[in-house]
Formats: structure tokens, sequence, C-alpha cells
């Protein structure tokens, strides 16, 4: 056992990906020698050579444009987007084409890409560097979404999705790279697709994912001391969906909250309420609630705290599920982010 | 096919560091100043821009001295608030004052320029107070400055973005019938600036073809500082940027970036030109970013110290002060006052950066429509509620 940091499980994942495959390549801006700025990609060149870690120039469509041409002929790329704004140059060709090529194709043509976007806010960064921007994935067909939480599950889900034949878009939360586990590697977590309680409880379960998923354990450890019991699910792959483990947790529980940090309106969280309640409706004792990022464009760094889903916002979100089974007017029907 | 490159000039090939001297600009850079300041002989490549230069008076350069100064002094600042824990990011232009006074001084107050994120001398070229710049570095604002007012967009940390914003509103201008009049208080043009990494991205290799294609009244201005973070200009393109220009329809320039008169005469006669309806330049200004990326960068990681040492002696502040001293036209008690202004001026961005208040909570809901949207208004309101619920709760 040795501590590892998400950022080490992340290069360790990617370390023994490169050996084990020799159509692995990794490659982006400043992934050579510099080794990423997250220094995820840290020695990979220095290890491996230039052949299987290399600079690209500085073009995110291009980077993913060329990936897709390199999947052709039989390699599995695994590129890096500098920060999650700075892979909306190469949305066109996630969206339009990588994304669609199996289904244009009749199946004749699987595209096993991973595209690694360092996501999410808490780090004080200036406008365009925390964007959550894994609903915009989610919402396309074709294109797995994965985040995890955990150095463990960095570790094995990362292998998982370069092993995937499937584009994987991997979102990493940056506020977690430096996130401390004990463990030996290589690790394996749950199987792609499979949500992972994180916590058992018996009132209410929390849903969550990536950058939130300590913040809601915190809450659960503050629920406890006013008297709830709370289970929190880390979805870890947003697509696929892992509807069984969400279901048969609501079901138990009769109140769900969805803790994301994205922008509630059209997002991710809202997917998840809407199947827990086309699902759950006769064992819910309340609305869904979510508790989300709020429906402005990120703010800056100095009012980030207040933005972000916190504890307190999660506790609030808990008390207003009906534990008295008197209606909370103010939120019934409103489905607002709390 | 060989493996022969198919480029005929095999001297203008950018190829790895080694195989290339990258501190060394080549005969076609326009250059007035050496190192020490001596006045260069006219060239084939100064040539054409020898009578803008002689046209400059003494009072012209200490003008362009002070502000090469103080342009490095507001930077120092920034770099030292923000070791001090008072701003969170700082991008430093240090080495890159030259090009950007150069640039800078060539526009007039009609004209507009599009900035990247390190552009602090061109913002002090159009007036933008230097307190005005530190807010997004802060994290207080995401911009903070009404780009209308000094014609000095807002920063743009997206590489490249900003390229087509300016030719846009070239394009604009163009059609508002401000080119070409013969009128200078009305004629306009547009200056668009981003580094060597950015000319690989396609955004600006669309704003070239657009210019191109309308012949717009907008400048290039690409400071070509080696870098784009750790990638040397090998890994950003073969050709360097202002061979390419030809290919998009328009003439290209490389300058001495460091190099102030030279950087100032090949930004006035291409902006003279835009102004007058004669169409885009690209100004590819060869010059070198002595430090960091920005304040959470490494680059001993990437880059040797000696390379660092070679661009050290062809300071642009150094060269012309050497110029000035050299021709007498300037004495030390001038040095001295500069120096003094920008200590106070130090003094003052220090201070307003610090009593900058922190951004009210509710103002985070402002400015996102022009119409109150029902869903954000509710959000607000509820969120005021709810924060209002802590106060005196001891949170
Ligand atoms: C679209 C996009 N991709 C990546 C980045 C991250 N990034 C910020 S600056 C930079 C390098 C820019 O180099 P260059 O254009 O030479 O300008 P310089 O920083 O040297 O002034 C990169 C890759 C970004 N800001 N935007
Ligand atoms: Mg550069």
């Amino acid at each position: 056992m040795s501590t590892i940091t998400m950022a080490n499980a992340l290069n360790q994942a990617l370390r023994d990906s490169i050996a084990e495959d020799e159509n692995v390549l990794v490659f982006g801006e400043d992934v050579g020698t510099l080794g990423g700025v997250f220094r995820i990609t840290d020695g990979l060149t220095r290890d491996f050579g230039e052949d299987r870690c290399f600079d690209t120039p500085l073009a995110e469509a291009g980077i993913v444009g060329f990936a897709l041409g390199m999947c052709l002929t039989g390699f599995r790329p695994v590129v890096e987007m500098q920060f999650d704004a700075f892979a909306y140059p190469a949305f066109e060709q996630i969206a339009s084409h990588v994304a669609k090529m199996r289904n244009r194709t009749a199946g004749k043509v699987t595209l096993p890409m991973v595209i690694r976007v360092p996501y999410a806010g808490g780090i004080g960064g200036v406008e365009h560097h925390c964007d959550s921007s894994e609903g915009y994935y989610a919402h396309t067909p074709g294109l797995k979404v994965v985040t995890p939480s955990t150095p463990a599950d960095a570790y094995s889900l990362l292998r998982e999705a370069i092993a995937d034949p499937d584009p994987v878009v991997f979102m990493e939360p940056k506020v977690l790279y430096w996130s401390k586990a004990d463990l030996e590697l290589p690790a394996t977590t749950e199987p792609f697709g499979r949500a992972a309680v994180r916590r058992n409880g018996t009132d209410v379960t929390l849903v969550t994912y990536g950058p939130s998923v300590p913040t809601a354990l915190k809450a659960a450890e503050a629920a406890q001391e006013e008297g709830w019991n709370v289970e929190v699910i880390d979805l870890r792959t947003i697509v696929p969906f892992d509807d069984e483990t969400v279901v048969e947790s609501v079901r138990r529980t009769g109140r769900c909250v969805v803790v994301s940090e994205a922008q509630g309106f059209g997002g991710v969280a809202g997917e998840v309420a809407a199947r827990v309640t086309e699902r759950c409706f006769h064992s819910l004792e309340a609305p869904v609630l979510r508790v989300s990022g709020l429906d402005i464009p990120y703010p800056a760094p100095k009012l980030e705290h207040t933005y972000l889903p916190g504890v307190e916002r999660i506790l609030d979100a808990i008390a207003r599920l009906q534990w008295d089974d008197v209606p909370d007017l103010h939120h019934a029907g409103a489905g607002a982010t709390a | 096919m060989s493996d022969e490159p198919t480029v005929r000039h095999h001297e203008s090939v950018v190829t790895p560091a080694g195989e290339h001297d990258i501190t060394d600009g080549g005969p076609d850079m326009v250059q007035f100043l050496d190192a020490e300041g001596n006045r260069l002989e006219t060239n084939e490549s100064n040539a054409p821009y020898a009578e803008i230069v002689e046209a400059l008076t003494a009072e012209d350069g200490r003008a362009m001295y002070r502000d090469l100064v103080l342009v490095r002094r507001v930077d120092a600042e920034g770099h030292a608030l923000q070791r001090q824990g008072e701003l969170g990011l700082w991008p430093s232009l240090l080495g890159q004052e030259a090009a950007q006074v150069g640039a800078g001084r060539a526009m007039r107050p009609q004209d507009y320029a599009f900035p990247g994120y390190r552009e602090h001398g061109v913002a002090w070229c159009k007036g933008v107070p230097p307190e005005n710049l530190l807010g997004m570095f802060r994290g207080v604002n995401n911009g903070g400055w009404d780009s209308n007012e000094n014609n000095f967009h807002l920063y743009t940390i997206v590489i490249g973005n900003q390229m087509l914003h300016a030719t846009g509103y070239a394009m604009g201008i163009q059609r508002d019938g401000a080119v070409g009049t013969g009128d200078e208080s009305r004629d306009a043009a547009v200056m668009a600036f981003t580094g060597d990494g950015g000319t690989a991205q396609g955004d600006y290799n669309e704003a070239l073809v657009f210019a191109g294609v309308a012949n717009a009244p907008v400048v290039f201005f690409v400071q070509n500082n080696q870098w784009a973070i750790s990638e040397p200009n090998y890994k950003q393109f073969r050709i360097p940027p202002y061979l390419r220009a030809r290919g998009f329809g328009f003439p290209g320039v490389r300058v001495d970036g460091n190099d102030v008169l030279a950087s100032y005469a090949v930004s006035k006669a291409a902006m003279d030109a835009a102004r007058a309806g004669q169409g885009p330049t690209l100004i590819e200004a060869f010059t070198y970013r002595m430090g960091a990326h920005t304040t959470s960068d490494d680059p001993t990681k990437y880059r040797i110290a000696a390379e660092v040492d070679i661009w050290r002696e062809k300071d642009p502040i150094k060269r012309m002060r050497g110029f000035m001293e050299k021709n007498g036209h300037a004495d030390q008690e001038f040095f001295d006052a500069v120096d003094a202004e920008a200590d106070e001026i130090a003094a003052r961005i220090r201070k307003a950066c610090q009593e900058m208040p922190n951004p009210e909570l509710p103002t985070m809901f402002d400015n996102i429509y022009v119409d109150e949207h029902p869903v954000v208004a509710a959000e607000r309101d509820e969120f005021v509620a709810y924060h209002a619920s802590f106060e005196g709760a001891g949170h």
C-alpha cells in the first residue's frame, strides 16, 4: 500500500496502458516534455518516447479530428484537452464525427478513443477554467461519459476507458487531482457502467458524481448528527447510466437529492431526477430535489464558493424533503435548484 | 514522394532546436537598433520603414521609453501581487514590452485592439488604467472593463478566438465607411493580437481567410515569443507566421519585437495602409517570453537557462536607453523621473488591488440576459433569501 493521489493514479493508468498495448498513443498540448499542465502525463515521453506520448500544435479541433483518423488506422489515442472550456473548439469533431462514426458506418467502424478533460471548479481558476461540461457530452448519443471521484476509480476507470471500443469522454475533477488514498496499483474497482454506493443509508439517497462526491459524503456525515441516515451514490459513469443501483436505493429510502456542480437547467442532475421520478414515483415521499450550480455563467473565483453546491445547501435540501408530511409549498413543483 | 520538404526556402523552415536558431530572426527581420542601441544602417528589410523612424523626434523617443519602463513596472507589480496572494494568476509580458508599445503607439483612439491575455502594454497605450486589468486575475470579475471606452476589447483567454472578433469588427467599420476616406480623425483599423501558439488554431486561420477575402482593415500582430507554454515554434508550424501571410493574400512582415522603433514603424505602416483601405497585414514580432508562461508555470521543466541569457542581452529597454543616450535625447534627470513615476504607478496599482471590493453575492445573477429571465430571477431571490437566513446565525 502506498499513498496515491488521483493525479498519480491517472499517470499510472496511462503508463500501464501504453506498456500493455502498442496501439495506445497519448497526445495533446504540453503533454510531452512538460507532462501536462496538471502533470498527468508526467514522464511518459521520457519513459516511452515521442512515438507514444507527444505534443501537438495548439488546436483542439485538430487534436480530436486527427485522433479520429488515427483510430481508423488501428491506434487507440488518448488525447488531453488542457481545460474543460478549451475542449469546445473540438466539440464539432466530437459531436458530429466521433460520436456518430459507428452508427454512420453501420457498425463497421468503431472509435476506441479517450478524450481526457480536466473539468469543474473549486480551484480559483480564471474564467474558462472551471466549466462543468459533462452535460454536452452526456447529451450526445454515441459517447460514454466517465468521471472518477477516487484515486482507485481514476486508475480503474481510465484503464477501462482506454480498453473500451467506444469513444469515451473522461472527465477529471481538477479539484480532486491531489486527493489521496492508500492503495495498491493496479486496482480494479466496480465495472464500467456501475454506480458505487459510497455510504449506506436508509432515509435519503444522495446521487452525485465527480467533484461533488466528497462534498456529498461530508453532508451525509453532518446529516447523521441531525438524525438523517443518508446513502451516497457515486455514478462514476454518467453514460452508461446505472438505473438499477439508483432505483434500488431510492425505492428503499423514498427520498432523493441529486448533487452536481454543473448549472442545473438542462443538465445531468435534471436527467437523474427525471429518471428517478419516472421509476420510483410510488416510493417517493417527496419531490426529487437538485442541488446544483446556479443558472449563470461560472462566477469569478471570489464568488465560486457560494455558487458551488456545498454541505449547507445539501443539508438544506435534505431538510426540505417533507419529513413531517407537510408539503413544502415553496418548492413543490418548482423543481428549482436548492 | 520524397521525404524532402516541398518548401523551397530551406532557411525559413522551422525545425527542432539545434537545427535553427531561436534567438535570431534572420535577414528578413526589420530592425533599427542593435542590442546596444546603435542605429543600424538602412538595409533591404528596414528600408521601407526608415522614413517613419526618421520622422520620430527625441520627444517621441522619450515617450516610447517612458511607456516601456512603466509597462514593465506595471507587469512586475502584477507578478508581485500574485506572489503575495493578492492575485490568483498573472501572465507576465516581461521581454515583450517593445513589441506591444510599438504596436500600441501605432493605434489612434478610433482604432480597436483585440488582445489575448498578455497585452498589458497594449492596454496601457490604449489608455486602459492598469488597475482594470487586475480584477479578472484577482477573481472579482470575469473581465472588468468597458471595452468600448478605450477601444480595447476584453482579454480573451481561449486561444485564437479574438482574431475572428477583430476581423468581424474590421468588416463592420468597413461597411460603416470608416475606411479610406482620407479623414484622419475618421478612418479606423483594427489590431488583433495572438501568440506563436495561437497561429495553429482554426480560428486564427479562418480569421486570416476572412480578412483576406474582405480586404478588411485589420492588422494581425503575432508576438512570437518562441514558446507556447512548453512548446517551441517547431511544434506549432513549419513555416513562420510572417511567411504564411502571403498564402492568405496579404503581406507579412517579421519585425524585431525587442526594438520599439522597428515595432512602431512596421505597425504604423500597416495600420496606415489598413485605414486607407489597402487591407490586412500580418506582423510577426520576433521576441521572447522572459518569464514563466504564467505564475502557475515552471519553465525550468522545458527550456534551458542559456537561451534566456541570450535573450536578456537583447533587452528592449536597455536597447532604447542606449539609443537615447548615444544621441543625447535624454539626460539622467529624465531617466530618474521615469523611474520615480514607475514607482508611483506601482504603489497606486498595489493600493487599488488591495482595496478592490469583493463582489456582492447577488451581482453574479446580473447581466446574463438583457431582459430578466424568470428562472434566473427566481434563483437569485431564493439564493439571496437563503444566504440572508444565515445572518446572525453564527455563519
Ligand atoms: C483553446 C485553448 N486551448 C488551450 C489553452 C491553454 N493555453 C493557454 S495559453 C497557451 C499557450 C499560448 O501560446 P502562445 O499563443 O504562443 O501565446 P503566449 O502565451 O506565448 O503569449 C495554452 C495552450 C487556451 N487558453 N485556449
Ligand atoms: Mg508564445
